[in-house]
């Protein structure tokens, strides 16, 4: 992708938005503001039991689980606490957690379900989470440089983006990010990159920051490596129980990875250039949130085990609105996209993870690589890319720029 | 210099250790999170209380029945006690007189008559169900009889008599072989005059009744549509002895500030209890003070967020927009007005308690406190 402000200058590519007038952007504003207006004004009794329920059913079959790995040395007692364990941390990371930091349940002023007090069970602190994401992401969303989640400060995903050699190894980088997500965050919400780069790792407050997600991280690894494995000594159980906490916790994050690589990677989503929300209107913002997410379409347990992101769309137009109205609201937004003409980006689970990893793989590569290359011509290919990875600047930026021009060409 | 021997302490160290390796096993929870889920009302639990029954007493009014957590530290006649229930998904507060003695059955009783636009009062009389769960603090307030007895004047009006029937029952058991006069409340020399728009609106008037039949009270009761409204300076012919007599008294504001100034002038004591706090109506800006001690001056169009930061109070914040909940702050007292869609946020002291706000989009509705 390309954000949508050069897009109008490439030929082949379109700015999605070239026909809104700024009255039709304002009355999207006004219409969009209606549909949360009708949720806030119906918001209730159900809602609230909604959210106790589902906390309810996670801490049972958390209890449920680690019951039965009390006994896992015993290979079908490991097979279901693994897998009760597994959908037991989704349900608290996806739609209890992360709902609750946004703030979805404020509303019920239950002192215990509240943005300002709620932890979870993962390695970042819920206030350091809330900073990167509800603030920096859901605020600055797809704005290339400003918006942190586009690449997590490590990974190339615009073709506006120089490409660099160690871009290549990207994939690799994707999928271990992907494996230890819970950390990759953690990090992630420190924004430790930028702080080792810029030598500031003595900095008093990132000091604090980091003691607070040592502190979280060591509090965690102690319950799921140490505690529950020793409880398990009895029936021979500490290894299995050990390792069935680990694939519990591999299955979060490789589940949690997916469903966010879908919310904003996916072909079809736009990014922004920073000059484009100088003097941002409400409207303008909602418009870009739209363009900017993308949704999974699928079940209610689907949508349950997601966190409700799988309606990323409405999620990012109105992060605070209680997650269970997120599917009812869906089909007026869509609604609205018709109306005016835009992409509502929705497909199937599959096909959107795949869209979002083959995006990871196409900007590993130099633009235009991927696009023409085929059988035939793959030895000259890898041979360009060869050069390209080991050449100097200058080499790179030719060989790119024939690539590029090539691949347009055949698009033409 | 006397010495006691530490008592062995290797049961508690043990107990430390367990509760140590359980919130290990818990973390980011704790083991109270998990036991909540079985066991709501057990010992060491928040103190939280389950409705058991409702019953009836007028057409507007209801006494609810609860069983409190096992923590309930119990109560004395008069006393009252906040509840938190969820009333559309919200947890709101408010304060109930006891309406019986400490009772065998270790439940506690409320009676509450529902208020026009009383979003509480009307839940529970109309609309509470039992098994609900609801919040308890443990019983409050100094509106109690001594114990020694005496002389007493107790004024209540409307459902002002809740906390005066609940002294009273206490004194007085009513049984089916009618009411008893036990040796503790031999001492007490009590007059109830109880104000009530009419006798079928009038909670509890039954009791009074048999309280006055049986010779345990003198009632005075008066009715708006028969007697006409009571003006205060009737009070020492309804009540002859009124000057040797201490007057409790529970009803409106207005009564109550009626009395006060009468009972003053007269040089009489006098104990009150007032519930309803006056409805404040939401204004457009107003000045927000802050713990710390800054008093901003904010009109109703600038988030409350600019205008403390424009008065050098620094902040919390974040995106400025109403999405990421890193500015929200206690609403202590006061109303807020949420700027993108004009909703009224207030928050009454002893009643909802502080409500967390978010600053960035709410501007001020009259004037309002901070716990910042």
């Amino acid at each position: 992708m390309t954000t949508i402000q050069k897009k109008s200058a490439l030929p082949g590519q379109t700015n999605p938005i070239a026909h809104l007038t700024e009255a039709d952007i304002e009355q999207i504003g006004i219409e969009l503001d209606a549909i949360r207006q009708d949720v806030l004004d119906d918001r209730g009794a159900s809602d609230a039991a909604y959210i106790r329920r589902v906390i309810d059913t996670q801490r049972k079959l958390e209890l449920a689980s680690r019951a039965v790995l009390l006994f896992s040395a015993f290979p079908p007692a490991w097979v279901l606490g693994t897998l009760g364990l597994s959908v037991s941390k989704i349900l608290d990371n996806m739609e209890i957690g992360h709902n609750i930091l946004h703030g979805q349940w404020d509303w019920m002023r239950d002192p215990k379900i509240h943005s300002s007090v709620w932890e979870w069970d993962m390695a970042s602190p819920a206030d350091q989470w809330k900073h990167s994401h509800n603030e920096v992401h859901h605020t600055y969303t797809n704005v290339i440089g400003k918006d942190n989640d586009l690449g997590y400060g490590i990974m190339r995903v615009d073709e506006d983006q120089t490409w660099a050699p160690m871009h290549l190894g990207q994939p690799v980088w994707c999928f271990i990010n992907a494996v230890f997500f819970e950390y990759g965050i953690a990090a992630y919400d420190l924004d430790l990159g930028a702080v080792v780069k810029k030598k500031q790792t003595k900095d008093p407050d990132f000091r604090r920051r980091a003691k607070q997600v040592l502190g979280k991280i060591r509090r965690q690894v102690t319950k799921d490596y140490v505690v529950h494995p020793a409880l398990s000594i009895p029936t021979g159980s500490f290894l299995p129980t050990l390792a069935a906490n680990f694939t519990a916790n591999v299955v979060r994050n490789l589940w949690s990875n997916s469903i966010i690589l879908c919310g904003h990677f996916p072909e079809g989503v736009e990014t922004f250039e920073k000059r484009s929300i100088e003097g941002e209107t409400k409207g303008e913002w909602y418009v870009r949130q739209m363009l900017g997410s993308a949704n999974i379409s699928g079940s209610k347990a689907l949508h349950l085990m997601s966190g409700n992101l799988s309606h990323q769309i409405e999620h990012h137009l109105f992060p605070d609105l209680p997650s269970n109205r997120y599917a009812e609201i869906a089909p007026k937004v869509q609604a609205l996209f018709d109306k005016y003409d835009l992409t509502y980006c929705a497909r199937p689970l599959v096909p959107q993870v795949y869209s979002a990893w083959h995006k990871v793989v196409r900007l590993s590569l130099p633009n235009g690589w991927l696009a023409t290359t085929n059988a035939k011509n793959a030895p000259q290919q890898l041979a360009i890319l060869y050069k390209m990875a080991t050449g100097d600047r200058r080499t790179r930026r030719l060989l790119g720029r024939k690539l590029e021009s090539e691949s347009r060409a055949a698009a033409a | 210099m006397s010495t006691t021997l530490e008592p062995p302490v290797r049961g508690t160290r043990l107990r430390d250790q367990l509760v140590r390796v359980a919130e290990a096993a818990t973390t980011p929870l704790l083991p109270a999170d998990f036991m909540d889920l079985f066991a709501p009302l057990r010992s060491g639990a928040d103190l939280r209380g389950r409705i058991e029954a409702v019953h009836p007493e007028t057409a507007d009014a209801a006494t609810i029945v609860i069983r409190p957590g096992a923590d309930w530290a119990g109560h004395v006649p008069g006393q009252y006690l906040r509840i938190g229930i969820d009333v559309d998904g919200v947890r709101q507060w408010r304060a109930y007189s006891l309406t019986h003695g400490p009772r065998r059955d270790g439940r506690i009783s409320i009676t509450v008559k529902a208020v026009p636009d009383g979003l509480v009062s009307n839940h529970l009389v109309h609309r509470a169900e039992p098994g609900t769960m609801v919040h308890l603090e443990q019983a409050a307030g100094e509106f109690v009889l001594p114990p020694e007895g005496g002389k007493f004047l107790m004024v209540t009006a409307g459902s002002g008599i809740t906390p005066v029937i609940g002294m009273l029952r206490n004194l007085f058991p009513s049984t089916d072989d009618g009411v008893l006069r036990p040796a503790r409340s031999a001492q007490h020399d009590i007059v109830v005059v109880h104000v009530a728009p009419s006798h079928p609106h009038s909670i509890f008037i039954r009791d009074l009744e048999a309280l006055h039949a049986a010779g345990a009270i003198r009632l005075v009761a008066r009715y708006d549509d028969e007697h006409g409204v009571l003006d205060v300076d009737d009070l020492a012919d309804l009540v002859p002895d009124l000057a040797e007599r201490r007057t409790l008294a529970c009803g409106p504001g207005g009564l109550l500030d009626a009395l006060a100034a009468h009972h003053e002038a007269a040089g009489i004591s006098l104990t009150t209890e007032q519930f309803r706090t006056a409805r404040v109506e939401p204004g457009d800006g107003g000045t927000v003070s802050f713990t710390s001690g800054t008093i901003v001056d904010a009109d109703g169009a600038t988030p409350i967020l600019d205008a403390a930061e424009e008065a050098g109070v620094l902040m919390p914040s974040g995106c400025r927009m109403g999405i990421c909940m890193g500015c929200v702050l206690p609403l202590r007292e006061g109303s807020v007005r949420d700027l993108r869609n004009g909703a009224i946020t207030t928050a009454v002291p002893g009643e909802s308690g502080d409500v967390k706000v978010q600053t960035c989009i709410n501007a001020a509705a009259g004037p309002c406190h901070i716990d910042h």
